[in-house]
């Protein structure tokens, strides 16, 4: 048998991509329960002040503040990624079946990932646009109700503002969904990609994604509504 | 029993094909699939037409020839079965069947129902075997191979390389079929000794021969007439990363 030449390099081969694939995946799985847990602090319902002071701590803490660099290093390289795995597998059947039941063998969810990244891509602009944007790069977001100055808000005051438009709400709503079954196939997904297949844990972690795709999503998803409706002030 | 039947008809690999539509009457339940094609090829030739070209070879399930995608799902709308395996009997009276080649770009098609395969034998060439240097045959149970290994790789070798796996893939992807082969021979002591080269040469190999990645959609699995389990792809995946940093 021919020896290791002449092969490719890890990342060249679709296996190496789908790696990094379930690599940054997994990684921005961790980030959702971070980002989850502190946008949770908003319901204790103390007006902000607990929320105000996590959203503070995410902004000054230098480790955090790396991580975001990497986090958005994490999610232009599972974007790039998707892409050129997706743009690459829409060229392996040329001719299409005449007739084809895709549902008798597969879940849509698992089919339709790249539709279901674009989505959440595009409510992660304009999600962007909305808090990290302000929050960054301008001084409008002061940092607790005591210490603002004339013309700013805190970052809860601004969140409620922003919840009051209802298609807003709606918005953030649908893009939740398209999380949810982005990671109802993408959880399990990434174990088996990077090799993680066992008979006794692969049970358990489909059940564990299973449930994760549908919590995360619906706290979130709880948190515009519960704004908009004033449960929570 | 009476089938309105939709077949791909195509010349060879540069004509265009089209479905075309026959009526086929007094077909018996107990008839294979095959079986059918044979009558209706028969009314053919007796017309003067030209048959219908397809694969078949074993009509017993072990070969893995007959490829055809019915009714939108590839061997048709069973579970575990081959075109070769599939009665008439699992159809309606009058139904309508939809009868086409398995399609990806690296399974030209030759003529009608006829793909190449060879795809997959390039892919076995470079790597689906053990080196062995011919000398004495060696002791029974000289090397110990533990029952568990042995049945996994006892599954993952009864893959017959039909390539529904990717007739039913929508990327294409020969994912299930590859790491089967990889798994029969990683998973015994014979195979370990040229496990890294093969698993390189291999996944290099499917990628060279234009097969799409995997999604885990789990669409092959779900159509294997033999039930690979897609644990197989986990391993070529684990055995992949291993040999490309070590
Ligand atoms: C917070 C946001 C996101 C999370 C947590 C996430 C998570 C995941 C996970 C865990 C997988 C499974 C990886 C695997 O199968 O090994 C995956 C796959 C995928 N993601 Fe995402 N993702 C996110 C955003 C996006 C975005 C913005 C896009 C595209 C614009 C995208 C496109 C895809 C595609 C196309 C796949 C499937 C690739 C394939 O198997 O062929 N994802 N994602
Ligand atoms: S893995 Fe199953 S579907 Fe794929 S070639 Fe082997 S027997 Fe056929
Ligand atoms: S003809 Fe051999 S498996 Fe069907």
């Amino acid at each position: 048998m021919n020896k290791k030449s002449g092969t490719k390099s890890l990342f060249s081969t679709l296996i190496g991509k789908k790696m990094l694939m379930g690599l940054t995946g997994l990684f921005l799985i961790t980030f959702l329960v971070v980002h989850c847990g502190i946008n949770a602090l908003i319901f204790f319902n103390d007006g902000g002040e607990l929320f105000n002071k996590g959203a503070e701590f995410m902004g000054t803490n230098l480790l955090i503040r790396t991580m975001e660099i990497v986090l958005f290093l994490g999610i232009i390289a599972h974007i790039v990624d998707a892409l050129l795995l997706t743009l690459s597998n829409n060229k392996t059947r040329i001719v299409k079946y005449a007739h084809q039941k895709p549902n008798a063998n597969s879940k849509w969810y698992s089919r339709w990932m790249g539709l279901l990244g674009t989505l959440i891509l595009m409510f992660l602009i304009i999600h962007l646009k909305h808090f990290w944007v302000i929050s960054r790069f301008t001084d409008h977001i002061a940092h607790s109700e005591l210490d603002k100055l004339p013309g700013q808000e805190t970052m809860f005051a601004e969140m409620k503002e922003i919840f009051e438009n209802p298609m807003v709400v709606l918005l953030y709503v649908a893009a939740m969904v398209s999380l949810a079954y982005h990671l109802m196939h993408g959880f399990q997904s990434a174990f088996q990609t990077m090799g993680w297949n066992h008979p006794k844990y692969t049970p358990a972690i489909k059940k564990i994604g299973f449930w994760f795709s549908i919590i995360i999503p619906f706290v979130f998803a709880l948190m515009p509504i519960a704004l908009h409706l004033g449960i929570i002030k | 029993m009476k089938f309105n039947l939709k077949i791909w008809r195509q010349k060879n690999a540069q004509a265009a094909g089209k479905m075309v539509d026959y009526t086929i009457e007094n077909i018996n339940a107990d008839m294979s699939f095959l079986e059918m094609m044979d009558v209706l090829n028969e009314q053919l030739i007796r017309k003067g037409d030209e048959p219908v070209a397809f694969d078949h070879d074993c009509r017993e399930g072990i070969c893995g020839m007959c490829s055809m995608h019915i009714n939108g799902r590839p061997h048709g709308p069973l579970r575990g079965t081959t075109t070769c395996q599939l009665y008439m009997r699992n159809f309606t009276d009058g139904e309508t069947i939809f009868i086409e080649p398995f399609r990806a770009n690296s399974f030209p098609i030759i003529r009608d129902l006829v793909v190449d395969r060879s795809a997959f034998d390039r892919i076995m060439q470079v790597g689906g075997f053990v080196s062995v240097n011919t000398g004495q045959v060696q002791d029974a149970n000289n090397i110990p191979v533990n029952k568990a290994d042995a049945d996994l790789a006892m599954d993952a070798a009864s893959c017959i390389g039909c390539g529904a796996c990717v007739a039913a893939c929508k990327n294409a992807s020969a994912s299930l079929f590859v790491s089967a082969k990889i798994s029969q021979y990683a998973l015994l002591p014979q195979g370990r000794i040229e496990a890294q080269e093969r698993v390189l040469a291999m996944v290099n190999q499917m990628d060279e021969e234009g097969f799409g990645s995997c999604t885990n959609t789990g669409a092959c699995e779900a159509e294997c007439p033999k039930g690979i389990s897609l644990t197989n792809i986990a391993r070529m995946n684990r055995e992949y990363y291993v040999a490309s940093i070590s």
